[in-house]
């Protein structure tokens, strides 16, 4: 008998995890796979050729979270830190995101330069006032509880505190599309498309979508605490999980990887343990699901346990990614037109201009795959040469839009796409192709069976104004407790989402330590 | 069928196949909607055809009435999280009241579980359910389809229901217990080579039958009982009548006694299960069904309201009165849902929904009502007794074999 059951050891479970065995509730992970982390893992994906598998940055866990659970005592290190951001195109110079007068954007376009530092930084005003927000749990509606109301206080004397002129954007932008909120900024296409891929990396939103400025905030609202900015750590993103497991096992508590839940077991109205795939049963006075909602509700728990209406929220919920991930081992270091050697240390944003986006966005609309899509790159061997044999590299890159469910299915689309892909960064990257040693392409798909994420999309659900904050991921769930006694959610589809940012796993553990064990 | 051609407003009324009959018979041509259909109000008069409710035997026409059959391997399952009832206990051939809520523990609506095989249900509804049926069976191995034109149905109420139904030439019809089905072939002698289905159900509280057949046996089976029933002076009645006959009989009327939550637009208009007076039907010990946890909730704490039923001095029914603790008309708990003067019991009755606070039966409490005598107003406040329901529950309802009368 367990006081807590995590199921899954992704970074949520594992944090949540470890907050609970800080806390001397005896606590076990389950992990179906052979490694925790879920999505947050590092993969060989070829011979000598190891890459992070899903997220491949790390720029949105607190400092404070990273400090308290002592990762960095636990071997956690930064390959690279702070890093650049660069926007590329085909047959254009390449554009570095710096500020500063000697900067490549002040000798494109001068006025852009003069309104980008106060841009970023009425951004950064806004998401510090919204921060709190994120590490709080949202309050219920209509009820009479003080820690509700006080709740409410808090959020409003943040946004009070912003002044009225900031009060006044905020609920001006709040609600916006990100293009409309660009246009008004700037010139250059190629600093709006990079910012714009910023609002929509990750959500299936267009830069014309109402709500895109939402993504933005939230971002930069969660890169407030990050001590590191864009960083990647050294063995990838699965250092951070092996980490996050290592702090789990230092407090007292245990894991099991290789095993796989197939139900929660119910007594009397109330969760008891789960029960293994294997047949074995496992019992305890709480159980926490880092599984996505769909997942949780439908699968683990089963609908015949809950209320028909919560049923069909959750049904209902939108959780199909449109991400995929392109993983390219290379021979050679790729040559990007126009891009120091240096900056391929950071990210290169391929998205020309917000056009070019709401372009690729329209294909996804319809169930296609973008004929011209936007893409992350990363070189993340440059930082951390361990992660390919000598003298070659590991690319991977972040592809969208690629709708979840494809018309046609993917099984014969898919070395068409990756293909496509190839081509698209071969524009940017002459000579690309011919360094190719392998390459693998997950769609949503593909991340939907591999890492067992129902619609496959990274915020386990859509991060948009109808499921954020109190109706993240439905209402009636969205205080890391469930309708079933006992039973709580702390993955990404709950308050505040993904982006291996581990704000849902420590929130759900104060919400459980709240309860008596 | 309704066509996808018209808008809603421009489509005609379903007629049922009962229809040619009743317009043949119909004296007053006195029509109402029920369910896009249009069916009789009044035949002749109301009180003529209530006391051949109470003392003959009396058709009324049920087609409009939503029906669904539900099967699959987890149809019981299904029904069991559906409603609040335990329908495990439900045997085959056997007919269930049943009411289902939504996630808050507010009633949706109420309706009639047929157990027709094994794993074949019927649910018979007054209003359309399916989104919320649909709803329901995520997760569950079973099919929902809408039947509602595919059987024509006919409530024979009454004393002599059962002696009609011999006549008929139904064998063995009187060991039909309350609740049961029963399948017959329909007698050679009306012509036709139909099946008719039978459940000693009904909405009058007395002894009845109601009877479901293929549409196109409807008019040769309609004949044949009218010719039946010549000597038990069957007749023909509408909806006015049964209302009647349903508030002695203590039944709930949707819309009149209760609105459905799906479609309440004011917070606190919905009601439980609880507060109807229905927690009767409520197994909490069966394992988890919609609304279950807001129910437990709401009786750990005691209903805010409760159904009752009142007995109010004098004879003019109290249709919509506000209801006091005093004469004086101080302090209100509650208002009228139905009323009617009972010819039967001979006293005036309704139905009220009242504040649950220090309200029991043999309580006293006022009604407010509103006379109009030759269009002169008055208003009567009438000392109200808080009573048992049913207000009429004749032993000859239940009685296995009826008497012939």
């Amino acid at each position: 008998m367990y006081d807590c059951i995590v199921i899954g050891g992704g970074h949520n479970g594992l944090v949540c995890a470890a907050y609970l065995a800080r806390a001397r509730r005896s606590v076990l992970v389950l992990e179906a796979a052979e490694q925790v982390g879920g999505a947050a893992v590092t993969r060989e994906f070829s011979p000598g050729f190891k890459v992070s598998a899903c997220a491949h940055l790390l720029h949105l866990m607190p400092g404070s979270l990273m400090r308290e659970l002592g990762l960095d005592a636990r071997g956690l290190r930064m390959a690279a830190a702070h890093l650049p951001t660069t926007a590329i195109a085909p047959e254009q110079l390449p554009l570095a995101l710096d500020t500063g007068n000697g900067s490549e954007l002040a000798s494109c376009c001068a006025a852009d330069a003069a309104a980008y530092p106060s841009f970023q930084q009425r951004l950064q005003r806004l998401g510090a006032a919204l921060q709190p927000m994120l590490e709080a749990t949202p309050p219920r509606l209509g009820t009479d509880s003080w820690q509700d109301r006080w709740s409410w206080l808090r959020l409003g004397w943040r946004l009070r505190r912003l002044g009225r002129r900031d009060m006044r954007e905020l609920l001006r932008i709040g609600g916006m599309c990100v293009q409309d909120l660009l246009d008004e900024q700037f010139e250059t296409p190629l600093l709006k498309g990079a910012l714009g891929f910023d609002a929509v990396l990750g959500a299936n939103l267009g830069p014309r979508s109402p709500g895109s400025v939402l993504p933005l905030l939230y971002r930069t609202a969660a890169e407030v605490r990050s001590v590191s900015a864009l960083a990647q750590p050294i063995g990838g993103i699965g250092a951070v999980s092996q980490a996050l497991a290592a702090a789990v096992l230092a407090a007292g508590g245990q894991i099991r990887t290789g095993t796989l839940v197939d139900r929660i077991l119910i007594d009397d109205d109330r969760a008891s343990g789960v029960v293994l795939a294997s047949g074995e049963q496992l019992q305890a006075r709480q159980v926490i699901s880092n599984a996505d909602p769909k997942t949780t509700f439908l699968k683990l728990l089963g609908s015949e346990h809950l209320d028909a209406g919560f049923v069909r929220r959750i049904t209902n919920l939108r959780a199909g990614g449109v991400t995929a991930k392109l993983h390219l081992a290379l021979d050679r270091l790729p040559q990007f037109s126009g891009v120091a050697p240096q900056r391929l240390l950071g990210r290169l944003l391929l998205a020309p201009s917000l056009d070019y986006i709401e372009r690729a966005f329209n294909h996804a609309k319809y169930g296609e795959f973008s004929a011209q899509p936007i893409i992350e790159v990363t070189v993340p061997s440059v930082s951390d040469p361990a992660l390919a044999p000598a003298g070659k590299h590991v690319l991977s890159a972040l592809v969208q839009y690629v709708p979840y469910q494809l018309v046609g299915g993917w099984q014969h689309e898919r070395a068409r796409f990756t293909q496509l892909v190839i081509e698209t960064l071969e524009q940017c990257a002459p000579g690309l192709r011919a360094g190719i040693e392998a390459a693998e392409l997950l769609t949503p798909a593909d991340i939907e069976r591999q890492f067992r994420i129902s619609g496959g999309h990274w915020h386990h659900a859509e991060l948009a104004l109808d499921q954020f904050f109190m109706v993240r991921p439905v209402p009636g769930a969205a205080q890391y407790r469930t309708p079933m006694s006992g039973l709580y959610l702390c993955g990404a589809g709950c308050h505040p989402g993904g982006g291996v940012m581990g704000v849902a796993g420590r929130n759900a553990a104060r919400e459980l330590l709240r309860e008596a064990a | 069928m309704l066509t996808e051609s018209q808008p809603h407003y421009r489509q005609p009324l379903l007629k049922t196949p009962f229809h040619e009959r009743a317009r043949a018979l119909s004296q007053v041509d006195s029509f109402v909607p029920w369910a896009g259909y249009t069916t009789v109000d009044v035949f002749t008069f109301v009180e003529q055809e209530y006391f051949a409710i109470r003392n003959a035997a009396t058709l009324y026409d049920l087609t409009p009435m939503v029906k669904y059959r539900i099967a699959g391997t987890d149809a019981l399952r299904y029904l069991n999280r559906l409603m609040t009832r335990d329908l495990g206990k439900l045997r085959i051939k056997r007919v269930a009241y049943s009411v289902w809520c939504d996630d808050e523990g507010h009633l949706i609506d109420d309706g009639t579980v047929f157990r027709l095989a094994d794993s074949e249900y019927r649910l018979c509804t007054g209003e359309r359910q399916l989104d919320w049926l649909l709803a329901s069976s995520v997760g569950f191995d079973v099919q929902i389809a809408e039947v509602t034109a595919d059987v024509a149905a006919l409530a024979l109420q009454g004393p002599t229901a059962c002696a009609v139904l011999k006549n008929f030439g139904l064998q063995g019809i009187e060991q039909l217990k309350p609740f049961e089905i029963g399948h017959f072939a329909l007698p050679a002698a009306h012509d036709v080579a139909g099946e008719l289905m039978v459940s000693r159900t009904g909405f009058t509280g007395d002894l009845g039958y109601e009877l479901w057949m293929h549409p196109e046996d409807a008019e040769a089976v309609w004949d044949g009982l009218m010719h039946a029933g010549r000597d038990c002076t069957i007749r023909p009645i509408g909806s006015r009548a049964l209302n009647m006959a349903r508030i002695e009989a203590g039944f709930l009327m949707p819309n009149v006694d209760f609105v459905s939550s799906e479609r309440t637009l004011h917070v606190g208009s919905e009601r439980s299960p609880i507060e109807l007076g229905l927690g009767w039907l409520v197994d909490f010990n069966k394992g988890h069904f919609t609304g279950r946890r807001a129910l437990l909730a709401e009786q750990a704490r005691g209903p805010r309201r409760r159904l009752v039923g009142l007995d109010i001095d004098g004879n003019k029914p109290a249709h919509n009165a506000l209801l006091y603790t005093q004469r004086s008309g101080k302090h209100a708990v509650g208002a009228v849902t139905s009323a009617t003067w009972s010819p039967t019991c001979k006293r005036n009755i309704a139905l009220a929904m009242v504040d649950a606070s220090n309200m029991q039966t043999g309580s006293t409490i006022w009604a407010e009502i509103y006379l109009n005598r030759e269009l002169v107003w008055q208003r009567r406040m009438a000392r109200a007794r808080v009573v048992e329901r049913p207000f009429f529950a004749p032993e000859r309802r239940r009685a296995t074999p009826p008497a012939d009368f």
